[in-house]
């Protein structure tokens, strides 16, 4: 749609329901809301980035610990996780596009996707976790090693339990990441419903996306360190 | 060129592109899967991180709409980054270099 400048003061004239006082035009309003969405972003990025470095970090000083504790993940199931988080992506992405073509019920029908998706991803993380209890891989007074260890490493449990340790942290706040974005989710399936979104203003589903697929860059990332790390190893 | 067309920020990226993305995408993790089960040494990390950099510049530019957005939205993005950066790299610094210098008295 191509509006001229004549055309987006006549829509400020007329006080589009969703175009708050403090903004002259919905272009404006819109410009806002990425910026102050992309400042919280950065936030997040430097959140997350710490406990990357806290991996980096303490992988380089027991390789062969975490090689070993990586090992006990199922890769197959990681990978399948990070397929559900891509399609959840695009489905996402074509949520917004729905609204700038101006397809209201199609809005709703990819926001729902968006969120069975979010919960498939939680559903396999919950068979993950479960798993990792059974086996006693969970860091506390509870931990056990009885896999492969190392003979030049005499505290070699103890440095696989900081690889679950990294683990729960790293995946739990992915996975409390993902619960307040399904959160979210839900509540632009009400709106959307109610035809608050379209070509015009889909401000909220812009911002909820910008998380989402920032949420999925967070595991682009934790998946290759997490569960391939130790995919070839004996 | 947001210039030009910014007015409503009308820029609606078609389908068929966010199709291609998501199979690039797709494609790229299978790519990482196998090359991770194959004993590669210290090249293992550097195919696996650049095929995630690689998957996370798709997602930024093409989903998160980074090559539609106005350069204090982009400039913002990258300061991101980049003091993500002065993290690693000075911490990492000291971390790597620790017992490089042997320190008088230690």
């Amino acid at each position: 749609m191509s509006t001229s400048l004549t055309d987006t003061h006549a829509a400020a004239g007329h006080h589009h329901p969703s175009l708050q006082h403090q903004f002259d035009s919905l272009e404006q309003q819109k410009e806002s809301s990425t910026l102050g969405m992309w400042l919280f972003l950065v936030t997040e990025i430097m959140f997350f980035g710490g406990l990357f470095l806290a991996y980096v970090i303490y992988r380089s000083r027991y390789p062969s610990a975490f090689m070993a504790a990586s090992h006990t993940l199922d890769w197959k199931l990681g990978a399948a996780n990070t397929a559900v988080l891509i399609l959840s992506s695009l489905t996402m992405a074509l949520a917004i596009w729905a609204a700038q073509v101006n397809k209201p019920k199609l809005i709703g029908v990819f926001l729902l996707v968006t969120m069975a998706l979010g919960l498939t991803f939680l559903g396999v993380k919950t068979i993950e976790y479960k798993d990792k209890f059974t086996h006693h891989h969970v860091p506390g007074p509870n931990f056990q090693w009885h896999e492969r260890s190392d003979p030049n490493d005499p505290d070699f449990a103890d440095h696989t339990e900081i690889f679950f340790s990294l683990y729960f942290i790293m995946t739990g706040l992915h996975a409390i990441h993902m619960i307040c974005g399904i959160g979210v989710l839900g509540a632009l399936v009400v709106l959307s419903r109610k035809g608050r979104y379209g070509p015009e203003y889909h401000n909220p589903l812009e911002c909820t996306g910008l998380y989402w697929h920032f949420v999925d860059i967070v595991w682009i990332f934790l998946f290759p360190l997490l569960y391939l790390l130790g995919a070839h190893a004996k | 060129m947001a210039e030009h067309n910014g007015h409503n920020g009308h820029h609606v990226t078609s389908v068929g592109l966010y199709v291609g993305v998501f199979v690039a995408l797709m494609v790229l993790t299978a790519a990482t899967v196998i090359v991770a089960n194959f004993d590669l040494g210290w090249a293992n990390d550097v195919v696996a991180l650049t095929i995630a950099v690689t998957k996370a510049l798709l997602v930024l530019i093409f989903f998160m709409h980074l090559r539609h957005s106005t350069r204090l939205t982009v400039l913002t993005a990258m300061a991101g980054f980049f003091w993500l950066a002065i993290l690693l790299v000075l911490t990492l610094n000291d971390y790597f270099t620790r017992g490089s210098v042997s320190i008088l008295g230690k």
